[in-house]
């Protein structure tokens, strides 16, 4: 059982705010993805759960206990280093060893435990080496295999897989997801690649600038963004964003085009470029950039002076130059607050 | 060109080193292994045949086992406050480099001003009721208090140099194997011995091997605390060449410091050895 409680953890280095006031619940054995760009305190979030770095304010619970004053041993977590932190002087196998000798586990079982991580991350024939021998991708893999290995009840993973190629990348992803799975571990999974956090979290916590925008589940996070941010930042390509005047109660004029919307002050219309359709009746948007993706095509246009993209179906021809008019797939439209960015119901 | 031009650079050192020092030090091992004008072994066989050979001997050797290790001990503790210390390190370093900037004959003369028997300790031990009477601590009656006073000079003098080298090491480990070793449930202790250490070993073996031909070559501290009264390799190998003017034996000590220096050097780089792909 290890529920991760966050209440109001902030942390500043010197003058810098790194994490604004976060609080999270991570349920036992949820798979929580932390996802955001550079920068954003993902790391930061990590360390002061793994209490590598003391929160500024705010409390750490790990099931049911409050940890936030204990050293990193007593807080029954292993964790996957952004830098790996593979131990130079120690062979691989005794690497993925450390934390099972450091917990005087028998030699037998100590034995079972590495070679069977080692063989899921796909390293079984390296653990003779010293991790200067390996490439950075094998040291990487011998850093999960460690946190595996301690079979925790809470593990952090710090981007565990940004150093593999796209193929390993794809195995690796679904395997971890396997095990975790089996063995009813909580797991805090960082990454800032979107595909990555969709496929394997049970819910995902956007982050931006030190804040927590949302939480929620995968599906959710994408079709409804609880802030400007989300929408931009997840999707590939992002969101289209266009303003949007008031044009009577509960419509809003938006590109010459009027839509049914939110009865507020002011809003801002989005829309994801694979909810729009090529029709007679829409947005008339003007083709700058056609780039054939295979299954679909994905265009860049101008709408009202902004920039828009769609992706179409690939057996629609268009050229740059032309005007084509994309009508939004009414349920899929969604709108934000210009002033704070948050989403209007 | 390009690639004559670091040779070409390093030249004029290298001619140097040969010049000076290889060249007299193949005097010194022709020295030791002739007698007027034969090859013989009767140098080395005289200096054993000595009666202070084996004292001189024996005394070098334990105080390099009792001092170095000690030095060791006392460097890689005070190097792991060092390296904690947020501000002040620098400032740190440079006290208990002080000793550093001392000779070795200065130092012996420091603490002979300590031991003798108008000294320091002497004086303070009388002024709170101690002793009545001003008493002698380096006689010959006493040789392991001479013994003591040396291994306390030494590690006074020494300490710093093993710790200046140990704390560029530990600079030197990036603190995320440290941090790695914390969560996965090793104590300080076990950090320290299990990461630390193993990461230092090439600063060990450098401050060790360094350490180690300096404490085989101890003499200025020795002549200042006890004359000749506790004989070492050094000590003797000034004796024969100045008292007793016998050159050829006196050649016949240095062969004897130059052969524990290099045995233990090997030792220790064999000891401290690195596997090549284990490096930082
Ligand atoms: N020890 C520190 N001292 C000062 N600032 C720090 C420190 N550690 C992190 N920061 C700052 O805090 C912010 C968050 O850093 P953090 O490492 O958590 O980012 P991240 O989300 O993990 O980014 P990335 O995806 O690049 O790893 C950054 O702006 C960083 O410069
Ligand atoms: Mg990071």
């Amino acid at each position: 059982m290890a529920e991760i409680v966050i209440k109001g953890v902030a942390k500043q280095f010197g003058a810098f705010t790194a994490l604004h006031s976060v609080d999270l619940t991570i349920a036992d054995q949820e798979f929580m993805v932390l996802l955001g760009a550079s920068g954003c305190g993902k790391t930061t979030l990590l360390r002061i759960i793994a209490g590598l770095e003391a929160p500024s304010q705010g409390e750490v619970w790990i099931g049911g206990r409050r940890v936030d004053h204990l050293p990193p041993r007593a807080r029954g977590i292993a964790m996957v280093f952004q830098n790996y932190a593979v131990f130079p002087h120690l062979t691989v196998f005794e690497n993925i060893a450390f934390g099972l000798r450091m917990a005087n586990m028998p030699q037998a079982e100590v034995e079972r435990r590495v070679t069977r991580t080692a063989e899921l991350m796909h390293i079984g024939q390296l653990l003779k080496r010293y991790s200067g021998e390996l490439s950075g991708g094998q040291r990487q893999r011998v850093a999960v295999a460690r946190a595996l290995a301690m079979e925790p009840d809470v593990i952090l993973m710090d981007e565990p897989l940004s150093n593999l190629d796209a193929l390993l990348r794809l195995e690796m992803r679904a395997e971890l997801k396997g095990v975790l799975a089996q063995s009813k571990t909580t797991t805090i999974y960082v990454t800032h690649d979107q595909v990555e956090a969709m496929s394997l979290a049970d819910r995902i916590s956007v982050m931006n600038g030190g804040y927590i925008v949302q939480a929620d589940r995968p599906t959710e996070v994408y079709r409804n963004p609880a802030a400007r941010f989300v929408g931009s930042f997840i999707g590939n390509p992002p969101m289209n964003f266009l303003p949007a005047s008031p044009d009577g109660a509960g419509r809003w004029r938006v590109a010459g085009r009027v839509f049914d919307g939110p009865h507020a002050e002011a809003a801002e219309f989005a829309i994801r470029p694979e909810d729009l359709q090529a029709a007679s009746d829409g947005l008339n948007a003007e083709v700058r950039v056609v780039e054939p993706l295979g299954p679909h095509t994905l265009i860049t246009a101008e709408v009202a002076g902004q920039p828009f993209r769609a992706v179409l179906e690939s057996d629609r021809q268009v050229a740059p130059g032309d005007v084509i008019t994309l009508a939004p797939v009414p349920d899929r439209i969604r709108w934000f607050d210009p002033e704070t960015h948050k989403a209007i119901a | 060109m390009n690639r004559a031009l670091p040779y070409l650079l390093l030249l004029p050192a290298s001619l140097f080193l040969l010049v000076f020092f290889f060249y007299p030090f193949g005097l010194v091992v022709v020295e030791s292994l002739t007698r007027g004008g034969e090859w013989t072994t009767e140098n080395f066989t005289r200096m054993t045949g000595h009666w202070k050979f084996s004292t001189a001997f024996w005394n070098t050797i334990w105080l390099t086992a009792i001092v170095v290790p000690v030095q060791l001990i006392m460097a890689l503790a005070m190097a792991s406050v060092v390296q904690k210390l947020k501000t002040g390190r620098a400032g740190l370093l440079y006290i208990f480099a002080i000793p550093l900037g001392i000779s070795d004959l200065a130092a012996g003369l420091v603490w002979l001003a300590i031991f003798e028997q108008s000294g320091f300790l002497n004086s303070i031990l009388h002024a709170f009721g101690v002793i009545d009477r001003p008493q002698l601590y380096l006689g010959y009656q006493s040789l392991w208090v001479i013994f003591l006073a040396v291994c306390l000079a030494e590690i006074w003098r020494a300490t710093a140099i093993m710790m200046v080298i140990i704390v560029a090491g530990m600079g030197l480990i990036p603190k995320e194997y440290n941090e790695a070793a914390e969560v996965f449930g090793a104590s300080a202790w076990q950090r320290f011995t299990r990461v630390t250490l193993p990461l230092l070993r090439p600063s060990l073996q450098t401050a060790l091997i360094l350490r180690i031909l300096m404490a085989f070559e101890v003499f200025a501290v020795v002549m200042a605390l006890g004359g000749t009264t506790l004989p070492v390799l050094m000590g003797e190998t000034f004796q024969w060449q100045f008292q007793l003017q016998d050159r050829g034996v006196a050649a016949a000590y240095a062969m004897v410091i130059l052969g524990l220096s290099v045995a233990f050097s090997l030792v220790v780089l064999r000891l401290l050895h690195v596997p090549k792909g284990a490096r930082i």
